[in-house]
């Protein structure tokens, strides 16, 4: 660069200073792509790309919202409260399914919370050696791994009949109870939660793992410095200030539970209709778009499905957004 | 082991003599023999020797990376909670061995508190806050636990500034505030020792100032330690100093230990007096 130019204008000095730069040279045998999209061609490319997958949800939502139409019209917001579905006589209403919905994911939550937030605890905080907690994290994040319909298959095949025996000692010890009051025949509205916890576990516990490794080790020893034991530093000081870690992992949980259809489909009985008994079967919003899907002709049958589609988008994306504001703006508070 | 390079133990016979400062004015606290400590094969702080008196303040100083952290959390064996951490020699607390087997780690805990470099408020409310070491090891009455907070909070000069918002989450203070509320933290379980680990180095001035005024308060009840990057700091609070350095092994040692006046005015040792005078390089 700097060798002896008379400095006279700028541009001879831009000049000089190119030819002792090859890149000039070397312009003809630039690669393709370099050629082709240069800076300016690469950023306009991943700006559109950005573009697209941010165009994507509403896309997503004004189709089916086109197709829910005739449905939207006809039975308007009712919809949500009504618990007719006959196909016969085109009257359909959400509430069972919503309900089967929210009371699988509900039961999956309660189910996986707990045990979630202790694979979280035990793998993160000084309880164990690191070669021990590091292989359970990773077993546990593998689950999230499995196909759900493989979930499904071992759920039918092989926790049902297994579970079953329990199910049938709820019921005659805790009949009296309005959740189980019902005789159990296998599939279930309590098999598919629990098989939902299984779900949701390897997420619950990952996050919430992640939000007590963010902890500061100096938070720890300011509970041990003052003669605090290890299980009261974890409950009453990292705990709380993994909070808002935790309720995020368990709120993202929450909408996969609500999401997921595979497996739950094969194991919750896909029968319509509000029974309090968590041993009796039911149906799931997902369940009855997977179950009825293929069969329907009918525009008002398929603006049905498509409004229960609907419905089940914009609570899946409120319970994601609701995990995702929690994760990434509380924590980053606490 | 390693045959070690001949700066380091040729100077440990005279080590040992600088080590005992001139009239000691009262019975050492902690008393520190010989100690060592290893990160996993890093030997972070080697052979260190060390009185430190009651009711005195202590001021430790050195470059950063000289295990002036690693020795603090030795005292109060907290260190030794991270994975990998291997201690070694003799520490007496009131002519008690702190590494015997009979050691309740949590009672030494208790009378050795500590503070640490960045404030560290535990999630719940200031009142909770100061309760939280009372609450762990006594069932006090809900009055007696009032006035214990509010003396822990008055100790710490921070009951005027807080006292109309004790169930505000101790989140919400100022940094200096937060600190203070972890030093009224400390205080309410009644340790015999406080140790500080730079506690002023996230501060601004002011709220600097009146954690020095307050160290000041303090030395009445209680003996301190306060590790410190700011040299006038360590002149203004301090009735010792000890100066630590890394060795060309990079391994951790208390090159100087002495009457802060003496350090700062005529330190025996010449790589102290670059130290203090801000020749370090
Ligand atoms: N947890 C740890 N694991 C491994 N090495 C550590 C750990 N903590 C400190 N060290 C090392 O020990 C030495 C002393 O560190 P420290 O006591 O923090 O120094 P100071 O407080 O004087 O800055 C440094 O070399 C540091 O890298
Ligand atoms: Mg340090």
């Amino acid at each position: 660069m700097g060798f002896a130019v008379a400095p006279s204008t700028e541009s001879s000095s831009l000049l000089t200073s190119s030819s002792t730069d090859d890149s000039l040279e070397n312009a003809g045998k630039l690669p393709f792509l370099r050629t082709l999209l240069g800076d300016g061609g690469f950023k306009s490319l991943t700006f559109v790309a950005a573009l697209i997958a941010g165009a994507v949800p509403f896309f997503v939502v004004a189709l089916i919202s086109r197709d829910a139409w005739p449905a939207i019209a006809k039975f308007g917001l009712p919809f949500l409260w009504e618990q007719d579905w006959n196909i016969d006589e085109s009257i359909y209403g959400a509430l069972p399914y919503l309900f089967g919905s929210l009371v699988s994911a509900f039961i999956a939550l309660v189910l996986a919370l707990p045990i979630g937030v202790a694979i979280a605890i035990v793998t993160s905080e000084r309880v164990l050696p690191p070669w021990v907690q590091i292989p359970i994290a990773f077993l546990v994040e593998l689950i999230a791994a499995i196909p759900s319909v493989i979930i499904g298959l071992w759920g039918v095949f092989v926790f049902t009949p297994a579970i079953n025996p329990f199910q049938e000692f709820l019921y005659a010890r805790f009949g009296w109870l309005p959740i189980f009051n019902t005789q159990p025949f296998g599939s279930s509205m309590l098999v598919a939660g629990i098989i939902l916890a299984i779900m949701i576990l390897p997420t619950i516990a990952a996050i919430s793992r992640e939000a007590f490794l963010a902890i500061s080790a100096d938070l720890r020893n300011g509970a041990f410095a003052l003669g605090a034991t290890q299980w009261e530093t974890i409950i009453f000081v990292t705990m709380p200030a993994a909070i808002s870690g935790i309720l995020g992992g368990a709120t993202l949980g929450l909408g996969r539970a609500l999401g997921e259809t595979m497996a739950v489909t094969m194991v919750i009985g896909n029968v319509a209709g509000i029974d309090f008994s968590l041993l009796s079967p039911g149906s799931t919003i997902p369940s009855i778009l997977a179950n009825q899907f293929s069969e329907a002709l009918d525009p008002l049958h398929i603006g049905a499905l498509m409004y229960l589609a609907l419905v089940l988008f914009l609570i899946t994306l409120g319970v994601n957004s609701l995990a995702i504001f929690m994760i990434r703006f509380l924590s980053r508070n606490a | 082991m390693l045959p070690s390079p001949h700066s380091s133990s040729s100077s440990s016979e005279e080590k040992l003599a600088t080590m005992e400062p001139q009239s000691p004015s009262t019975l050492p606290v902690f008393h520190i023999e010989n100690v060592s400590c290893f990160y996993g094969r890093h030997k972070a702080l080697e052979g260190v020797y060390m009185d430190i008196y009651e009711g005195k303040v202590t001021a430790i100083i050195g470059p950063s990376g000289c295990g002036k952290s690693t020795f603090l959390k030795i005292l109060n064996r907290i260190g030794e909670m991270e994975s990998n951490v291997r201690v070694d020699g003799k520490v007496q607390l009131l002519g008690k061995n702190i590494f015997a087997r009979d050691i309740n780690l949590n009672l030494l805990r208790r009378q050795v508190g500590m503070i640490f470099q960045h404030p560290n408020p535990f999630a719940m409310s200031i009142y909770d806050n100061v309760a939280y070491g009372i609450r762990t090891f006594h069932r006090l009455s809900r009055p007696a636990l009032d006035e214990a907070v509010e003396s822990a909070l008055r100790s710490a000069a921070l009951w005027d500034e807080v006292k109309d918002s004790l169930h505000q989450s101790g989140l919400a203070l100022s940094g200096g505030q937060q600190q203070r509320l972890c030093i009224a933290r400390a205080l309410a379980v009644k340790p015999k020792v406080l140790l500080m680990d730079e506690p002023c180095s996230a501060l601004d001035p002011i709220a600097t100032l009146k954690i020095e005024e307050l160290i000041q308060g303090l030395k009445q009840q209680l003996t301190i330690v306060i590790v410190t990057h700011n040299m006038q700091q360590a002149a203004r609070v301090s009735e010792y100093t000890a100066f630590f350095s890394t060795d060309e092994r990079r391994i951790g040692q208390l090159v100087e230990f002495d009457l802060t006046q003496k350090i700062f005015t005529e330190a025996e040792q010449p790589s102290t007096r670059d130290y203090v005078a801000g020749r370090f390089g």
